[in-house]
C-alpha cells in the first residue's frame, strides 16, 4: 500500500512570503531604491560614452592586469560585441554583474569571516550555503519577483543569491587555511582579534579570497540570461526574445556577447589574485603594506 | 611574594575534550590519566614549579608529554583547566582579556616551532610586530628592530622577506621580534627543533649568550636531551603530562629521579653537560707545604700513595709531589717541601666540562687535582672516576682497579727506615697530615 499524504510546504512558504511581504514592504521597496539607483548609474556611466572610450578603458585595465596581449584580445572582443550590435544590451549586464557581484561580495566576505572564527557558525552557514547553491537559480525568482517587482532589480537579487555561496566558502577556507603558529604569534604579542584579523588572516587569505571572488562573476554571469526573464533586459533578455521568436541567429550574439563578457572578467579577475599569491611575496607584501597604510 | 621569581605555575591542570572539569576533579581525587581518558585529554597534570628571575627553565619531555600545551598556558594561548599561572606579580587566570593582552605585551613574549613569521611582511616589519601591536610609531620601532637585528646578526637584512631567508636566519627574526618586545620572559617552544644541528648548536649559543647580556628569563621546550642539559639552569622532565622531575642537569644525570629519567638521559653526551666539579671526589692525599719533606712522606706511607697534592694553609693548591722525590729530600735532610713540587698548573677548574678532561687524565699518572675560583683545591679526579661518570656506573667502582691510576709507592717499610734513620729525634705534629 501506498503511503498517502502531503505536506502543505509550498503553502507555508507562500504564506510566509505574503508575511514577510506585509511586515517588510518598507524595507524592499528601500533595497529597490538603492539596487536601481546603483545600477542606473553605472548602466548610464557605461552607455553615454561613445563605446570606442570605454573599450579604450577596458583594455587599458586589461593591460595593467595582465599585459598587451589581454588588452588587445580585449579591444577586438568588445569591437565584435559593437559589430553584432549589442553594445547596449552588453553595458546593461555588465552593470548588473558589477551591481550584485559588489553587494554579493559585501555580504559573503564577512560571512566567511564569521564562517571561519567560530564552528558553530560554519555549522549553520554551510547547509544554507549548499541550499541557495543547489536550488534551481530559478526558483529563487519567484519570490524575487514578487518582493521587488518585474524589472532589473529581481534579476540582481536571484544572482546575489545564487552566486554568493563561493565567496563566502573561499573566505573561510581561506582564513582557516593561515598558518596556525603566524595566527597564534599575533595573540602572542598581544594582538587583539580584530587587529590579526585586518593584519594576519586576511592579507595572507587574499590569494583565496579572489579566487572566491572570481567564481561569484563567474556564477553572476552565467545568472545573466536567467536575469533576462524577469525583465532584466541586456543580454539575458536579448537570449529570451530570441528564444520566444526561435531566432538562432540573434541567440548565438547575444550568447557570443555573455563569453566576451565572462572572459574578460574572469582574466582580469584572476590576475589580481594571482599578484598576491605566496609565488609573488615581494607582491603581496607590497599589497599588505598599501592596506595597511590605508588603515 | 618574592621578586625573584618571574613566573610561577601553581598546580596547573590542561584537559582537553568534552568534560575537563570533571576530568580534573577526578585525577584529584586520584584518578590516573588514563582512567579519565573518556572525560578528555590530560595533556597537563598538577604542574608546578617556578622559574626564577634570569634564569633558563628548560621543560622536557617526548611527543605527546604535554610540554606545548604546558608553555601555552604561561600566556594563556591556551587557559589552563585549573590551577594558577603568575606573570610577574599577575595572576592571568583571574584577568580579562584586555589585560591579557597588556601582559603579553609587556611581560611575556614567545618564539615559535615553525618560526611562524609573517610572509606578507619584510623581516624588519617582522622583527617590529611587538611594538607595532603596542602602538608605537612607525620609525621609532623600525629603528629599534635594526638594533635588535643586528644584535642577532641580521644587520642589512631587514628589507628582505622571511622566504628569502635560510632557516636559521628566519629563527633569528623570531628571537629578534621576541627581544624587541623587550619583556623580561620569553618563551620558546622547541625553537631549535626544526633547524640543521650545526644552525642549532650556533642558536643554542647565541641564546646563551644574549641570555647571559640582557638577562632574560627564559622557558625553553625541547625533546632534545643534549639542548636540555647545554641551554638549562634547570630541566623540568615531563611524561605523560605530569612533571616527573625538576632539577639541575647535573641532578638529573647523576640523580635520576625514576627509571623514566633515567631512561631519558641514558643517552646523553654526558661528557658535554657534566664537569669536573660534578664527579670529583675528596682528594685523599693532600699535604701542607710548611708541613715540610718529612710530613709529607709519612702521609703517603700511610695512605700508601706515591703522589700527593702539595697545599698551602688556605688549600691554595701548588702541585704534586711523588714519594721518591720526597724520599730524595727527606735523605738530603732539605727543610723545604718545594723542591720537590711539580706541575703547579696542572689542575683543572671545577667547572671545566668533562669533554675537555680526557687529554689530561690519559697525561697524568695520578687524579687530576680540581680548583675552585680562588686556586683552592676542592677535590680530585682518577681515572676511573672519569670512566664511571661516562657509563653513569656508581663511582664506587673506583675501588676496582680499572686503570692503574699511579705508579706503585715505595713500599712501606723503606719509607719507614728513610724516615727513621733521618730521624733526629725530633716528634713531628700531627699538622699536615690528612686534612
Ligand atoms: N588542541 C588540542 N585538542 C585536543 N588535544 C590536544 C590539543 N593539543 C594537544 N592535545 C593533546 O595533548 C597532549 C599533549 O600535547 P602537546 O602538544 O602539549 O605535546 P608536546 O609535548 O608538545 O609534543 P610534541 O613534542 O610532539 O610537540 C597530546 O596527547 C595531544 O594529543
Ligand atoms: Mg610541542
Amino acid at each position: 500500500m501506498d503511503l498517502e499524504f502531503r505536506i502543505p510546504l509550498g503553502d507555508w512558504v507562500d504564506v510566509g512570503l505574503d508575511w514577510l511581504l506585509a511586515t517588510f514592504a518598507a524595507v524592499f521597496a528601500f533595497i529597490r531604491t538603492v539596487f536601481l539607483a546603483a545600477y542606473d548609474s553605472l548602466e548610464w556611466l557605461l552607455t553615454t560614452p561613445p563605446s570606442w572610450a570605454i573599450i579604450i578603458v577596458f583594455a587599458a585595465i586589461a593591460y595593467a592586469a595582465r599585459g598587451w596581449k589581454l588588452a588587445l584580445g580585449t579591444a577586438l572582443g568588445f569591437l565584435l560585441i559593437v559589430g553584432v550590435n549589442q553594445w547596449d544590451n552588453a553595458m546593461e549586464s555588465f552593470a548588473l554583474v558589477i551591481v550584485a557581484t559588489v553587494v554579493a561580495i559585501l555580504l559573503s566576505v564577512p560571512t566567511g569571516i564569521l564562517a571561519a572564527s567560530s564552528a558553530t557558525a560554519s555549522a549553520i552557514i554551510r547547509p544554507i550555503l549548499d541550499f541557495m547553491q543547489t536550488m534551481p537559480a530559478m526558483v529563487y525568482l519567484i519570490p524575487a519577483l514578487v518582493m521587488f517587482r518585474v524589472g532589473v532589480v529581481p534579476g540582481i537579487i536571484a544572482t546575489i543569491i545564487f552566486s554568493m555561496a563561493p565567496g563566502v566558502r573561499f573566505t573561510e577556507l581561506g582564513i582557516r587555511g593561515v598558518d596556525k603558529e603566524v595566527v597564534e604569534a599575533g595573540y602572542a604579542f598581544g594582538s587583539s582579534p580584530g587587529s590579526i584579523l585586518r593584519k594576519i588572516q586576511l592579507p595572507l587569505a587574499m590569494p583565496t579570497i579572489m579566487a572566491g571572488i572570481n567564481q561569484v562573476i563567474m556564477l553572476a554571469l552565467s545568472m545573466v540570461v536567467i536575469a533576462g526573464m524577469v525583465g532584466a533586459g541586456g543580454l539575458g533578455g536579448e537570449v529570451v526574445a530570441s528564444l520566444n521568436r526561435i531566432d538562432a541567429g540573434l541567440g548565438f550574439e547575444a550568447g557570443l556577447a555573455v563569453v566576451i563578457l565572462a572572459i574578460f572578467l574572469d582574466r582580469v579577475t584572476a590576475s589580481v589574485g594571482k599578484t598576491s599569491e605566496p609565488g609573488g611575496r615581494a607582491g603581496a607584501g607590497r599589497l599588505a603594506k598599501q592596506s595597511l597604510q590605508n588603515a | 611574594m618574592n621578586e625573584q621569581i618571574a613566573l610561577s605555575v601553581q598546580n596547573v591542570y590542561k584537559v582537553f575534550g568534552k568534560r575537563p572539569a570533571e576530568a580534573v576533579k577526578r585525577m584529584k581525587a586520584g584518578k590516573t590519566r588514563d582512567e579519565v581518558s573518556a572525560l578528555g585529554t590530560a595533556a597537563v597534570i598538577d604542574a608546578s614549579f617556578d622559574v626564577r628571575a634570569g634564569e633558563i627553565f628548560v621543560v622536557m619531555g617526548l611527543s605527546g608529554s604535554g610540554k606545548s600545551t604546558l608553555i601555552r598556558t604561561l600566556n594563556g594561548l591556551q587557559p589552563q583547566t585549573a590551577g594558577n599561572v603568575v606573570v610577574g606579580g599577575t595572576d592571568i587566570s583571574t584577568i580579562s582579556d584586555a589585560e591579557l593582552r597588556k601582559v603579553r605585551q609587556q611581560k611575556i613574549s614567545m618564539v615559535f616551532q615553525h618560526f611562524a613569521l609573517m610572509p606578507h611582511r619584510t623581516v624588519a616589519d617582522n622583527a617590529a610586530y611587538a611594538l607595532e601591536v603596542q602602538g608605537m610609531a612607525k620609525a621609532e620601532r623600525l629603528a629599534r628592530a635594526e638594533k635588535v637585528l643586528k644584535l642577532v646578526g641580521l644587520e642589512g637584512w631587514g628589507d628582505k622577506f622571511p622566504a628569502e631567508l635560510s632557516g636559521g636566519m628566519q629563527q633569528r627574526v623570531g628571537l629578534a621580534r621576541a627581544l624587541c618586545a623587550e619583556t623580561d620572559i620569553l618563551l620558546m617552544d622547541e625553537a631549535f627543533s626544526a633547524l640543521d644541528p650545526l644552525i642549532r648548536r650556533e642558536m643554542q649559543e647565541q641564546l646563551v649568550a644574549l641570555q647571559a647580556d640582557l638577562g632574560k628569563t627564559i622557558v625553553f621546550i625541547t625533546h632534545d636531551l643534549n639542548e636540555a642539559m647545554f641551554l638549562g639552569d634547570r630541566i623540568a622532565v615531563m611524561r605523560d603530562g605530569r612533571i616527573v622531575q625538576i632539577g639541575t642537569p647535573d641532578d638529573i644525570l647523576t640523580h635520576p629521579a625514576n627509571d623514566y629519567v633515567a631512561q631519558f638521559v641514558q643517552d646523553v653526551d654526558r661528557t658535554r653537560v657534566l664537569t669536573a666539579g660534578s664527579v670529583m671526589e675528596p682528594a685523599r692525599a693532600v699535604v701542607n707545604l710548611s708541613g715540610g719533606p718529612r710530613n709529607a712522606l709519612r702521609t703517603m706511607r700511610d695512605l700508601q700513595t706515591s703522589a700527593a697534592f702539595v697545599v698551602d694553609q688556605r688549600r691554595t693548591f701548588f702541585g704534586t709531589v711523588r714519594d721518591r722525590d720526597v724520599m730524595h729530600l727527606v735523605e738530603s735532610r732539605a727543610p723545604d717541601l718545594a723542591a720537590a713540587v711539580r706541575n703547579g698548573n696542572g689542575a683543572v677548574r671545577a667547572e671545566t666540562p668533562l669533554s675537555e678532561l680526557f687529554g689530561l687524565a690519559v697525561e697524568s699518572p695520578i687524579p687530576l687535582p680540581v680548583v675552585d675560583d680562588e686556586g683552592r683545591l676542592v677535590g680530585a679526579i682518577p681515572r676511573v672516576t672519569l670512566l664511571a661518570a661516562l657509563g653513569n656506573v656508581p663511582s664506587s667502582t673506583t675501588d676496582i682497579p680499572i686503570v692503574e691510576s699511579a705508579p706503585a709507592p715505595i713500599p712501606e717499610q723503606e719509607v719507614t727506615r728513610t724516615l727513621n734513620k733521618t730521624s733526629m729525634g725530633i716528634k713531628t705534629s700531627a699538622e699536615g697530615g690528612t686534612r
